[in-house]
């Protein structure tokens, strides 16, 4: 059973969205302020002390402060504002080979004393029944430093009332639309966390994301049909000014796309329109179809299929029982020849975009972050790895890509943004489509399922649309479409060169036990695969 | 303190309530103490425990409201959030869907607390990972698992008089047992208010004879093929679909229990006569808190009879709009079933698929509840009565409305992720692809 708490906002269109909680709803200008430097500094060497006097080789300490403003609106009304703050303290500590952790909401000395002795007992427990000591890859204390995401405008200092006025203008557009309901959202997440270790490092870091979906569904009365377009923006490493709309950033297709920011009132008058002609598009034929893919639906595809598979500690087996293990196992990445996908194909990990969720200057054990290949023309190359795992593929230095959702999270290896290199010959997604006779252009992400050696899955999407002979041929409905892993990179054909880049991402990522999420882009241009199994998903009931 | 009995949240509380010059005022106070355990490669992983405490004070002037919260509990830090929550609430939009604070409410007695679970320790659950991992090391098998406690409570008060406090513990336990070459896996899950019911290697026997009982799987055609629903593989199915079973969505014709013209499908009968789903706070394998989050009173209610749809969860407000009761959503369901273990049901099939579990479920569409996800760890056909062979995991698209009126037979039910679910054989269940994970 899950125990983590939820906020659950229930009419959406595709369901129920539950949202994972993880602090105390608080008053919106108390967003703003941060705890002091000195504060936690004096909290951490208390922790990093007793820690190492109770006995321990290693220990890491983070103080957080995780805020979150939810603002929640359906067609003319707003339905809940909430604001939340998460503090507290995180200790980990290795103490005979072996990790403890305690973590502790108190503030003050003895709170914090008590957690690291806590977290010193945990690992002596645990040790008896350890064989192989952690074996943590070096990392140089880096002293006293500070980094802040590079926004222009802090979204948790707009006044609640310029949120609830956009919002509320997205839903007048889908309603003025077609729209029967329409349910908008605003997420923004601020962690400033606060990260020192025994290795001499205090790291503050100020992180800031935002994300603002929505979930617009027109109703057929005379068939009790009901049809749902979600919204195309994409969750950001960005200030409110994504929410700007900038013109430059618009892409036109047979919807518009956004870039560098997003148009959500635009967006959600396209929404209405399209969630009412779905009602009139052709029902797939299943079969075998050229898939031109584009990056707000890319991203979801590269996340199941590239991202988790290559997370080393699945590929070693210290998932398998949650998310699973990998298909990507030691032996083929040490052969050196394992043909991941086609010679088009280059993944790249980082944690630097900008713009981008993953974008930090440390990660959570305080490694500095960077890029590396996984894929490189077609070929495995890496996996993503933390200071305890790096030694077991044969290097020695972390991947930076450890990350905690919360102070009374225990860090570990999450995805970092994993993206698809664009082509480097010069390519439209217009001049792509011209070149194919028999396929499906797919905008949006939508129904994503994978098993848990990460082989055979299943995509839906948000928009279909036909391509006969190089044009389109109009929307589509009911299409899923279903391959393994390895034979859909491998039937990859082209990729659109860079002008067509751009990101997309998951708020909300799963994994661990207990489960924690995190936020993680991933870039692509638009891309063709051929020969793709496609099934159509009506039934009646 | 993160542990509070009755008369001490309730004094906290009245304190607060004491500080309020709003209209409506309501605190809720919770607090936790959690453990777990993480093991893996046959060797722990992960452990550690949290203890938190959390007061979130709200405050109301007509349809406006505020909230605050706080972690410190001296009478200034008290009477600030107060004062910080009315100001929120002057300074919010209304809430057309802001309902008035309820008064006090006659409550069942909550079932949920179990002393011994709250006296876990570091080495009780160093000692139930130990108990799965050692027999595992032994077999040559490899092991993870999970073994997450906790001792919490949670109390409600507002200016209309009301007092809620529910103190509840649990303990969830889950393992996947994998063969040495990973060919093979076998999983089993736990989960009890009460640790005493937990044997981690009795669960962890199940799972290891699942591992190698799954080894080297055959492949089989996807098609349509009668399945032995464990009950961990009919759950998640059947929990999205009572997620989905909320009045207003049916009303507002995006449900499917919506129909044409803008009617709804209650009353009528859309499952097998021999599928009844109903829910109980006090029930003594499956309790959960006699109080919902709204301060509304748990009963037991009878939400599917005899295949017929009797109601549906309805929050205050649509209640109000509507004329109709206000049912709050249940913390847990039972579907009823026969007396019959798995291992009977499989005795009774001449040709099927037992499934373990279901994995990786996510809807398709909406409109008739199709999900699609994959079965996992031990996935066996069954011929004459026997099991014959393990297969390769299946990859489905089906919907737990057709899954349940084309059921065969229901086993006993069993507490499976907070619900009580029966092993079910069902005929006619669709599976589209085939898939080499193991």
């Amino acid at each position: 059973m899950e125990r983590r708490d939820f906020l659950k906002v229930t009419g959406v269109g595709m369901g129920t969205l539950a949202l994972p909680i993880t602090g105390n709803v608080i008053a919106a200008e108390q967003l703003t302020l941060p705890l002091e430097l000195a504060v936690k500094k004096t909290l951490a060497d208390a922790a990093l002390n007793t820690a190492t006097s109770a006995g321990a080789s290693y220990a890491d300490v983070r103080v957080g402060r995780y805020l979150n403003q939810f603002v929640v609106t359906r067609e003319n009304k707003v339905q809940n504002i909430v604001n939340t703050e998460s503090l507290g303290v995180g200790v980990r500590v290795i103490s005979d080979g072996t990790w403890g952790f305690a973590a502790t909401s108190g503030l003050d000395a003895d709170s914090v004393n008590r957690a690291a002795a806590k977290a010193v007992a945990t690992a002596k427990a645990n040790s008896k029944f350890q064989d192989k000591p952690v074996v943590l890859a070096p990392v140089k204390g880096v002293g006293e430093v500070t980094w802040k995401t590079p926004i222009e405008k802090n979204a948790l200092e707009v006044p609640i009332a310029d949120k609830v006025d956009m919002l509320l203008s997205v839903n007048a557009a889908a309603m003025d639309a077609g729209a029967d309901f329409i349910n908008s959202i605003l997420f923004l997440v601020n962690e400033q966390k606060y990260f020192a270790s025994t290795d001499g490092s205090y790291i503050d870091q100020d992180v800031h994301r935002l994300w603002a979906p929505f979930f617009a569904t027109a109703i057929d009365k005379s068939t009790g049909k009901f049809k749902s377009r979600q919204g195309l923006s994409s969750p950001v490493g960005r200030g409110w000014e994504y929410l700007e709309g900038r013109e430059e950033d618009k892409v036109k297709s047979v919807t518009t796309l956004y870039d560098k920011s997003y148009d959500m009132v635009e967006d959600a008058r396209l929404a209405a329109q399209q969630a009412r002609e779905k009602h009139k598009a052709k029902s797939v034929e299943p079969g075998k179809y050229d898939l031109v893919l584009e990056p707000s639906h890319m991203w979801l595809t590269i996340h199941e299929s590239v991202g988790h598979p290559l997370e080393l500690d699945r590929v070693l087996g210290y998932e398998a029982n949650y998310a699973g293990t990998s298909f990507a196992t030691i032996d083929k990445w040490r052969a050196g020849d394992f043909k991941y996908g086609s010679e088009v194909v280059n993944l790249v990990a980082d944690k630097t975009q900008v713009g981008s969720l993953g974008h930090v200057a440390y990660d959570d054990e305080g490694v500095p972050t960077g890029e590396w290949d996984l894929v490189r023309d077609g070929t495995l190359v890496n996996y993503q790895a933390i200071r305890d795992q790096v030694h077991m593929i044969d290097q020695n230095q972390s991947h930076g890509c450890c990350y905690a959702d919360n102070w009374s999270s225990v860090q570990f290896q999450r995805m970092p943004n994993v993206s698809l290199e664009p082509g480097k010959e010069p390519l439209t997604p217009e001049e792509m489509i011209k070149d194919v006779e028999k396929g499906i252009y797919i905008v949006g992400s939508g129904s994503f399922s994978i098993d848990q050696q990460r082989y055979n899955f299943q995509f839906g999407g948000q928009l279909f649309y036909e391509i006969k002979d190089g044009e389109i041929a109009g929307m589509l409905e009911d299409v899923t479409y279903q391959s393994t892993t390895n034979e859909f990179w491998n039937s990859c054909v082209a990729i659109c060169d860079e002008r067509d880049y751009r990101l997309g991402g998951s708020f909300f990522d799963g994994k661990g036990e207990p489960g924690q999420v995190s936020a993680v882009s991933h870039g692509s241009a638009t891309t063709r695969f051929n020969d793709i199994n496609v099934i159509n998903s009506s039934r009646k009931i | 303190m993160t542990m509070m009995d009755s008369k001490q949240a309730k004094s906290l509380m009245d304190k607060v309530l004491g500080f309020s010059k709003a209209e409506e005022c309501e605190v809720n106070l919770t607090g936790s103490v959690t453990g777990n355990v993480r093991y893996a490669l046959n060797t722990v992983t992960t452990s550690g425990v949290t203890e938190d405490v959390t007061m979130v004070v709200q405050s109301a002037y007509g349809k406006k409201s505020g909230v605050a919260t706080i972690n410190q509990f001296d009478d200034k830090s008290l009477e600030r959030a107060v004062r910080t929550s009315e100001e929120l609430a002057r300074l919010s939009p209304e809430s057309e869907e802001y309902m008035p604070r309820l008064s006090q409410q006659e409550y069942l007695e909550g079932k949920g607390f179990v002393d011994a679970t709250a006296k876990i320790t570091a080495e009780y659950r160093a000692q139930a990972a130990a108990d799965s991992i050692i027999p595992s090391r032994k077999a040559e098998l490899t092991a993870a698992g999970f073994i997450n406690d906790n001792a919490s409570f949670a109390a409600m008060a507002n200016s209309k008089g009301l007092f809620a406090y529910y103190p509840s513990t649990g303990i969830d336990f889950s393992t996947t047992i994998r063969t040495a070459d990973g060919t093979g896996s076998g999983w089993a899950s736990r989960d009890f208010n009460d640790v005493r019911l937990l044997n981690t290697a009795d669960a962890s026997k199940v799972a290891m004879d699942k591992a190698v009982r799954s080894a080297e799987a055959k492949a089989i055609e996807p098609g349509k093929y009668t399945v032995i629903l464990e009950p961990a593989a009919s759950v998640t199915l059947i929990n999205n679909m009572a997620g989905s079973m909320g009045r207003r969505l049916a009303d507002e014709g995006r449900s499917f229990l919506s129909k044409e013209g803008g009617e709804t499908k209650i009353g009528e009968k859309l499952f097998d006569e021999r599928v009844t789903v109903y829910s109980d706070p006090q029930n003594a394998d499956n309790p959960y808190s006699p109080w919902s989050g709204d301060g509304q009173a748990h009963a037991k209610r009878t939400w599917i009879k005899d295949g017929v749809v009797q109601q549906l969860p309805c929050s205050r407000y649509w209640a109000e709009q509507k004329d109709y009761e206000a049912i709050a959503n249940p913390g847990g369901w039972i579907m009823v079933g026969g007396s019959e273990s798995t291992d009977e049901l499989i005795k009774g099939v001449r040709r099927g698929i037992l499934v373990t579990r279901t994995w990786y479920i996510r809807s398709v569409d909406p409109q008739t509840q199709l999900y699609t996800g994959l079965t996992r760890d031990g996935t066996f056909f069954v011929e004459n009565g026997e099991i014959q062979y393990p297969v390769k995991n299946l990859r489905f698209n089906e919907s737990p409305v057709i899954m349940l009126n084309n059921i065969e037979k229901l086993g006993k039910p069993v507490r499976i992720n907070g619900n009580m679910v029966p092993p079910m054989v069902v005929r006619d269940f669709t599976f589209t692809s085939l898939s080499d994970a193991v």
